[in-house]
């Protein structure tokens, strides 16, 4: 029998993408059906007065919040978010009262006026009195660190909101049916959204139906906040007794749904001369916009990425994420390590300039190695590959030639390190248990998951590893729709979790169910024995230990690692740079699917590159001004240059096949490379997105001596430059012992 | 799509003379051509017209020629029609240039050169072109034909001197002395809204013309002449500042444009590409 | 009080002479979509931006959503359905990984079709330029377009096959044929591996062309289950 695992298989959804026929939400209909509108407040922060319903109503479902059968809540983390504003909105596009109707036209034509008594809003993150959720993680003794240290290099470094820009905008259609309701959507995460409407709606979980319709695009944009738009669906649907379609048009879908995190993380690290990190302090704040949602475990996340791959024995990162008057924002790819993996790389690139240290080496000196531990306490496995992805980055892309020859010239080439914890953080993949399950069939197998394919390749991986546990050939295995009257809560799709965790447990069904069937075929087995229904929940590998309190112990299963080299070329007329190649390596335990393995690679390339460069909401008291495709601008086949992937293989012991995770690593290291790039043409950026204005305004990156100066000197022209530059405080500690020249020598090997 | 597309009519006329005549006594009638802009308007909800007159079926407002040194192309002609154009690759380039940059080339297969100059946006990308070549706009109406120099057509933001019973049926544009420039920067490599658009004629008496920069289409006739005395770049950048009036907006800065504008002005006059 | 009924309007879809009694300047899109029953063309945007909505009218790829039905009276338009599946480049993009989520796909397969049969790679960048994929990065397009390409030739194919291992993904400037289909991503240095970890795997994905021949399009064996309809919920035996 042929193997699937690492075969490029044939696409199991590849027919009916290609040919018309998959059924997004859009695509669906059912008899007596109704259109929806959502009315928004317009305001960022207030009171709502009064709603005025300036229209003939004939023929209108409307619902407020007062109509709501259970409870005024999208169920999330924190309890804090209404599903429709009753007395007070919090941030600007909130959901005050929804609309329904048969015919669209009518529902355009009804306005509503809504009466407000405003409150001052909070935009900036740095005044917020409220926080969402603290971390601190610490090791060792940062003041023994600093005093350690030769020299201190200090830098902030900011990024912005992002709009994930799936292609197909948010959408759903519930229909009243059962006693209860049944709802279609364009979602990643089935049972999030079932969780949420029996909260809302007050029904049994046998009431409510959720089925994923074929999903155009999702980057964590669907992972939340198909909750609300489903709620709102389904309120309408309860109340009208008919069917209603709610899908919202471009504009909305910006304006009123979730962004990634925009953040300001500053760093104050200590390193000897010769390039070796002995004291992290790191601070990270997190606009979270007006409620909780998933903040805490976005903080979470980029906490634990906060150092970057990299070793250093005194480490302490404080993290807070905050409220403002803003759109909530919520999950999207890299979920907090995009934010501060750019802070980390476009610092440890300060900290080379600053030192006269060439880049490569400098990493080179204090990437994680296996057996190393990190900030947490997690001893890194023989799968941990940062020295591999970043000689093999280096190599192929002629990295050190290109940054000798362009230098003075127009062109640039950058680089990034970088890692990515795959599955839930901490302990979270234990209080999710998650579950998976198997059906024979006369023909094969069934997978039964509420994994969702949202263009990532997950039917076909799970049916890849069920096929080759099974001993089956690949075309035996189908995979269920994502349907919670029929699956098991196999968990969200999210979190690079996917293949790691959900295509574990179903090679552990396939397992068993090979043992079971022995030599019978799926067909004999079922005359015989019966229907037959293996279902697994996640068990934690051993020794897999984190404490929640502590913030201590293995943050992930396994860790992903890549290295991107970008090169870029600068045009002075315009100050515009435009990528010209990527070369990335990037160590994924084992790539079941290398042609989808490859594409999420390029895509998350594609999206970095645009968050890098290009993408940027530009807010006007609190609301989304460029909410049109027209004026938030993300990479077209013009703006993107080739990329040249390779893919890396240190499989992972508790992954099926090895495997770890794929979707999100690829988005983590591009916009720091792509600074990098900047930064080794002489312009001083240090947030994103990198647009020619902000190039332009840039000041020349401090040249000259990068040797260390006198003390006073050195203060005085590193205020001048805005380095940031500190002496250590001398103490009568010689610089160098036997132990440190030992270091010294072991490094440079 | 936020507005109700049912209620609003689409006239049919069977030839231009019919268009005209309704457009003379059935008004107000908004003509139709590729409708880029029209429909974009209407899915936003921004474009209140409700009465609509279909241009796309009249040939008579199709064509490219040139006789007599003067090259006449149809207001219908789309953006893909003048690239393929051998005869206007070959006497005006730089239309060429601005036609590539416009959108991508499903906005190119519709657009046409009629609709942008009707439309009347500032960053309207061959706007500058026919600036710089010194077009004719050719209106007719259902009593008369006139033919306005372009640059006397608009008279502030988005407002022309066209008529609401006048179509705009062809621009002609008269030999162009001198090398042709032009140069788009826009907020990415395609599909994308200029921030300061350019188009030159390079000869002893200079022609520069910029979209983005004012509310209309802007010929710099003082920093022309200024190069024409010799003035150096850097003279002629000081003084193109004073004639240029660019503003903070969702895409870009006052202070970029600015720059900007100087920049590609100091390429155009250097010949450097 | 009865509304006078629309005039018909008559144009060719997919090669079916279909008249519709709708409002002139109700979208293409819109009628594609509803009054023709034909959902394979998507509205991602509204504003023609990106390209999700593209259909081929008279010959020239459009914006759907821009058009009102008013003016393709006597047009002949072409949408994803009409390739009905069997468009080489909709096998290769099935197999090739030019489609992930799907939703810009059908859009990006008719803008490919105008490009016509032999587009270099810097023709398709122009000629995709108005088609926004969120997920590819656009290089698995470029791959499957590439792929359709050399199926159609025998010489071509024959050179498909060699993939050579020193060569690059097909790049810009660098001295490859611009016809070349991508090559196999060759195996790069791994570096020096630190004696602890195992021996890591460098390989690049190799992409599963043989001949020069796009495998067809693998219709629905094993392929995922549709929900259709309002069924009666089954129960869950896990």
């Amino acid at each position: 029998m042929i193997r699937s695992v690492g075969r490029n298989v044939s696409r199991k959804d590849g027919a009916e993408k290609v040919d018309g026929t998959a059924r997004y939400v859009d695509d669906l209909s059912r008899p007596g059906m109704l259109h929806a509108r959502t009315i928004r407040s317009t305001i960022p922060c207030g009171d709502i007065a009064r709603v005025r319903l300036d229209f003939d109503t004939t023929g209108f479902t409307i619902v407020g919040a007062g109509d709501i059968p259970g409870r005024n809540l999208v169920s999330l983390i924190l309890e804090d978010q209404p599903c429709l504003a009753e007395a007070r909105v919090r941030h600007a596009a909130e959901p005050v009262l929804l609309l329904a109707h048969e015919d669209r036209e009518r529902l355009i034509g009804a306005a509503v006026t809504i009466d407000y008594r405003p409150h001052t809003p909070v935009f900036d993150p740095a005044q917020s009195p409220t926080v969402f959720k603290s971390v601190t993680i610490a090791r060792g003794d940062l003041d023994e660190g600093f005093r350690r240290a030769d020299v201190i290099v200090e830098g902030e470094y900011r990024t912005g909101h992002q709009e994930h820009l799936y292609i197909e905008p948010n959408g759903m259609l519930a229909v009243p049916e059962h006693g209860g309701v049944t709802v279609y959507g364009s979602l990643q995460c089935p049972y999030y959204v079932h969780k949420a409407l029996c909260v809302l709606l007050g029904l049994p979980a046998d009431r409510v139906r959720v089925v994923q319709a074929e999903t155009g695009g999702g980057f964590g944009g669907k992972e939340e906040y198909p909750s609300m738009i489903a709620g709102h669906a389904c309120l309408l649907a309860l109340k009208s007794g008919r069917p209603v379609k709610l899908i919202y048009d471009r504009t909305e879908d910006m304006l009123a749904t979730t962004k990634r995190h925009p953040s300001v993380v500053r760093h104050r690290t200590g390193v000897t001369r010769d390039g070796r990190l002995v004291a992290m302090d790191i601070d990270v704040l997190m606009d979270g916009g007006a409620y909780c949602t998933l903040s805490p475990v976005v903080l979470s996340r980029g906490c634990l990425h906060a150092t970057g791959p990299y070793r250093c024995d005194h480490v302490r990162v404080n993290g807070r994420v905050v409220m403002t008057n803003t759109p909530p924002n919520g999950a999207f790819r890299g979920f907090g390590a995009p934010q501060t993996l750019f802070a980390a790389d476009v610092h440890m690139e300060r900290i080379a300039e600053t030192l006269g240290i060439d880049p490569v080496r400098i990493r080179e000196i204090n990437a994680l190695r296996p057996g190393d531990t990190t900030a947490t306490g997690q001893v890194l496995g023989p799968d941990a590959a940062a020295l591999d992805v970043l000689r093999a980055a280096v190599s192929r892309s002629d990295f050190r030639r290109k940054r000798r020859a362009w230098r003075g010239t127009h062109k640039g080439i950058g680089l990034s390190l970088f890692f990515h914890g795959a599955g839930f953080t901490g302990s979270g993949e234990v209080k999710l248990q998650s579950k998976a399950s198997l059906e024979l069939t006369p023909t094969g197998v069934r997978v039964l998951a509420a994994s969702t394919d949202i263009g990532q390749g997950q039917r076909t991986v799970h049916a890849q590893i069920v096929a080759d546990a099974l001993g089956l050939p690949y075309d035996a295995v189908v995979v269920a729709a994502p349907d919670t009257a029929a699956v098991p809560d196999s968990g969200p799709t999210v979190a690079s979790r996917t293949t790691m965790v959900v295509g574990g447990l179903l090679k552990r069904c396939a397992e068993e169910m090979r043992e079971r069937l022995g030599r019978l075929t799926p067909k004999a087995y079922l005359k015989t024995h019966g229907p037959l229904v293996i279902t697994k929940a996640y068990e934690p590998p051993p020794g897999l230990v984190w404490d929640d309190d502590t913030y201590r112990g293995s943050a992930y299963g396994a860790y992903g690692w890549a290295c991107d080299c970008i090169e870029v070329e600068h045009d002075p007329v315009t100050s515009e740079v435009r990528p010209t190649r990527v070369t990335t390596a990037q160590e994924i335990g084992k790539a079941i699917f290398p042609l989808g393995a490859r594409g999420q690679i390029e895509g998350g390339t594609a999206q970095g590159l645009g968050y890098a460069l290009l993408e940027e909401v530009v807010l006007r008291d609190g609301a989304m001004a460029n909410a049109q495709l027209t004026n938030y601008i993300v990479p077209t086949t013009l703006d993107t240059p080739p990329m040249d992937v390779v893919l890396v293989e240190k499989p992972y012991a508790h992954g099926p096949y090895g495997a770890k995770g794929v979707g999100e690593m690829p988005f983590d290291g591009v916009a720091p490379a792509v600074v990098n790039a900047i930064r080794s043409l002489g312009f001083d950026v240090r947030d994103v997105p990198a647009t020619p204005e902000r190039i332009m305004e840039a000041p020349p990156i401090g040249t000259g001596d990068s040797r260390l100066r006198p003390v006073a000197e050195r203060r005085a022209s590193a205020r001048q430059a805005g380095l940031g530059i500190r002496e250590a405080r001398r103490t009568k500690r010689p610089r160098t012992t036997p132990s440190a020249r030992a270091r010294r020598k072991a490094v440079r090997s | 799509m936020r507005t109700a597309l049912s209620p609003l009519t689409l006239r049919q006329p069977r030839s231009l003379a019919h268009a005209l005549r309704l457009l003379r006594d059935e008004g107000p009638l908004t003509p139709l051509a590729g409708c880029t802009d029209v429909f974009v308007g209407l899915n936003f909800g921004t474009l209140g017209d409700r009465r609509f007159l279909n241009l796309w079926p009249l040939d008579q407002l199709r064509g490219i020629e040139r006789r007599a040194g003067v090259l006449r192309i149809g207001a219908l002609t789309t953006y893909t029609e003048i690239i393929a154009s051998a005869v206007v690759g070959r006497h005006l380039p730089m239309l060429v240039a601005a036609s590539r940059e416009i959108g991508a080339v499903q906005v190119q297969n519709r657009g046409t050169l009629g609709g942008n100059i009707a439309n009347g946006s500032p960053a309207g990308d061959t706007l500058p072109v026919l600036a710089a070549a010194e077009a004719l706009v050719e209106l007719r109406s259902a009593d008369w034909t006139r033919k306005v120099p372009f640059t006397a057509f608009y008279t502030g933001y988005r407002v022309s001197v066209r008529r609401s019973d006048e179509l705009v049926t062809a621009i002609e544009f008269p030999e162009v002395a001198g090398a042709q420039w032009f140069r788009k920067v826009g907020t990415r490599a395609a599909q994308s809204i200029s921030k300061v658009v350019m188009a030159g004629v390079r000869a002893a008496r200079p022609r520069i013309a910029l979209g983005s920069v004012a509310p209309t289409v802007v010929r710099v006739p003082r920093t022309e002449e200024a190069l024409a005395a010799g003035a150096t770049i850097a003279e002629a950048q000081a003084i193109l500042q004073e004639e240029i009036h660019p503003i903070d907006d969702i895409r870009s800065t006052a202070s970029y444009r600015r720059r900007v504008a100087a920049n590609l002005l100091a390429q155009f006059w250097n010949g450097s590409d | 009080m009865k509304r006078p009924a629309f005039r018909p309007i008559v144009l060719t879809v997919n090669g079916a002479r279909t008249a519709v009694r709708v409002p002139p300047m109700k979208r293409l899109l819109d009628v594609l979509r509803e009054d023709c029953s034909l959902t394979g063309t998507k509205e991602g945007c509204g504003e023609g931006e990106c390209g999700a909505c593209t259909v081929i009218l008279d010959g020239r790829a459009v914006n759907a959503c821009l058009i009102p039905i008013g003016q393709a009276a006597g047009a002949r338009v072409t949408t994803i359905e009409g390739l009905k599946g069997r468009h080489r480049l909709q096998a290769a993009f099935a197999n090739l990984g030019g489609a992930q989520c799907g939703i810009c796909t059908p859009g990006m397969i008719l803008a490919a079709v105008a490009l016509g049969p032999r587009p270099t790679l810097a023709q398709v960048r122009t000629g995709l330029a108005g088609n926004i994929c969120r997920c590819t990065g656009y290089e698995g397009i470029y791959r499957a377009i590439a792929a359709a390409r050399t199926a159609r030739s025998r010489k071509a194919a024959a050179s498909s096959q060699k993939l050579d291992a020193r060569s690059r993904t097909s790049a810009e400037g660098r001295k490859q044929p611009k016809s070349r289909l991508p090559a196999e991503a060759p195996r790069a240095k791994a570096g020096v591996p630190s004696p602890e970890s195992r021996p890591s795997t460098v390989l690049g994905a190799a992409l599963s062309v043989s001949k020069g021949r796009v495998p067809p399009l693998d219709r629905a064996r094993g392929g995922p289950e549709r929900v259709e309809g309002p069924k009666a919920p089954s129960r869950s035996r896990s």
